[in-house]
């Protein structure tokens, strides 16, 4: 049995999305930039594309700028509402500790910039209070960005009530909605965000596309310049057929939204119970505020790769926060930042569903783990010495 | 084949020889910590100067379990002069290879049988050159 558990990492297309491609790429190819008419539908295509995703997260369509996937619009997004602050003699800058690389390595590239960077503890469940936003807000501070949803523990963060603390202190607030978009429900307008990034394959669209909403009136600075697409804020003709399998996937995710999350947090949620049950195995990430997808779990005595590797024999894919699976030295930030040791960090095994997982396959998963489990913890000198000192 | 790992490195993933303890070993070797996700432990029992059984139990990724695999057969009834002589570079050519960002595993198993013969040595009171048993520590390790 083929069991894809690792959802987190990339989707399916779906089959909507890419019949909404290939009618882009086999024949409407026009340049969205041309004045002549067969032109003129791809600029009007593009601009529906724009408005369904603005719709789906209900915001203003204009807001929306196409990218090349969720890094990109990490990139433009913390960038361009620094260099802003800066004008204002504003150099500080709030994040977390659980933010995707795509934000933290930028974060650290305007630190040698000259900007201050903070980034806030989060919880053992990876939780950031909007008390801990409103206490590190100061006067010159310039953005905060905090994730919506955590890739590898999936905890879901108190995204309205930050952005209203950050409306009421007048500071620019992102959200990296990688995870999120297609998953949750999201109210840009109602949740008081201010700019958020997306990727289009983390919801059955294809790869290499994205968006960032950045709302009107902060000025976007553009990454990349050349031409006038996007509004000047995003140089070089719109990838068209993967912006329209974007739209496409958005809007079937966010129809199916409620019906999605019953189903899959029910297997999620059997896939934890089960897994439970294996001695020194615990649940990371907070068991509510959870994306419906994801599962983390930790298994004392053990190592993520060799995990992982046993269950690919299996035929199950998953993730690990080990550090061999990174090429690093060190296990998962994102684990290390909840306070896990190292040793219990690198015995971490991520399973994340789609909305095409069945049943099957997470019993799939259930039967298999168990086994690898006890296989790799009878060969380790740490889970013996656990053992004896029992 | 996953993480670019040879077709010999799966199988002694796979299976691994030699997995297990000893209650009676002559020379018990252990190195590594778990802060770094690799430990490995080794148990020889020798008789006239030959390794007559090796068992060894790893807590590590898949290229570790291989290496020490490989390790351990390398030496397998092989005189304890030779098992000293034994390199990474020749458990890793063994195996066909291992992917760059592994070759730290083989150091470790290299390491594991050093520390296993010379504590065999300490237990018997034989004389040996203290020039053989220095640790690399960590720094093999630091691979990126």
């Amino acid at each position: 049995m083929k069991v894809y558990a690792d959802n987190a990492a990339t989707t399916a297309i779906s089959q909507h999305a890419l019949a909404e491609m290939i009618k882009y790429y086999d024949g409407a190819y026009e340049n969205a930039s041309s004045l002549h008419t067969q032109g003129q539908a791809a600029a009007d295509a593009l601009e529906n594309a724009r408005t369904r995703i603005a719709a789906c997260l209900h915001c203003d369509a204009r807001g929306i700028y196409f990218t090349s996937g969720g890094s990109e619009a990490d990139n433009q997004a913390l960038i361009a509402a620094a260099h802003l602050g800066a004008k204002k003699g504003k150099r500080h800058l709030i994040s977390t500790k659980i933010e995707h690389h795509a934000v933290l390595h930028t974060l650290d590239k305007l630190a040698k910039e000259g900007f201050e960077i903070t980034l806030l503890d989060v919880s053992r469940e990876g939780m950031i209070t909007p008390e801990q936003v409103a206490e590190a807000i100061r006067e010159d501070t310039a953005l905060v960005s905090i994730m919506f949803a955590n890739n590898e523990i999936g905890t879901i963060e108190p995204i309205k009530e930050i952005g209203q603390i950050c409306r009421e202190r007048k500071v620019i607030f992102h959200t990296d909605a990688v995870q999120a978009a297609g998953h949750v429900k999201i109210d840009i307008e109602d949740m008081c965000i201010d700019m958020l990034s997306a990727s289009a394959h983390k919801f059955h669209g294809p790869k290499g596309t994205g968006f960032l909403y950045c709302k009107r009136g902060i000025y976007l600075e553009p990454l990349i310049c050349g031409g006038a697409q996007e509004r000047g804020k995003r140089a070089g003709t719109e990838n068209l057929p993967a912006i329209m399998g974007m739209a496409a996937a958005l809007e079937d995710a966010c129809a199916n939204l409620d019906a999605y999350t019953a189903r899959v947090s029910v297997l999620r949620d059997k896939i934890i119970r089960e897994l439970s049950k294996i001695p020194h195995a615990f649940l990371n990430g907070d068991p509510a505020q959870r994306l419906p997808n994801n599962v983390n779990m930790c298994f004392e005595g053990i190592e993520g790769e060799s995990l992982l590797m046993m269950l690919d024999m299996f035929g199950i894919s998953a993730s690990s926060g080990s550090a061999c699976t990174s090429g690093s030295l060190d296990p998962s930030h994102v684990l290390l930042a909840i306070g896990l040791p190292h040793e219990i960090a690198h015995g971490s095994l991520r399973i994340t569903l789609s909305e095409y997982t069945t049943e099957e396959e997470a019993d799939y998963i259930i039967e298999k783990v168990p086994g690898v489990v006890e296989r790799l913890r009878e060969m380790s000198p740490v889970w013996e010495r656990m053992m004896q000192n029992q | 084949m996953a993480m670019g790992y040879s077709e010999k490195v799966m199988d002694h993933f796979q299976n691994p020889r030699n997995v297990g303890k000893m209650d009676d070993a002559d020379g018990v070797g252990e190195v590594g910590n778990a802060k770094c996700g690799d430990i490995m432990k080794i148990y020889l029992k020798i008789n006239d100067g030959i390794i007559e059984d090796v068992k060894f139990n790893t807590f590590g990724c898949a290229s570790a379990i291989a290496t020490r695999s490989m390790a351990t057969e390398l030496i397998k009834g092989k005189p304890v002069d030779e098992a000293l002589a034994l390199t990474n570079q020749a458990v890793v050519e063994a195996l066909d290879g291992l992917p760059a960002v592994k070759i730290h595993c083989s150091v470790l198993a290299e390491e594991a049988i050093k520390a296993a013969i010379k504590d065999y040595y300490d237990k018997n009171g034989i004389a040996y050159d203290a020039d053989l048993f220095k640790e690399s520590g960590c720094e093999h390790c630091c691979h990126n």
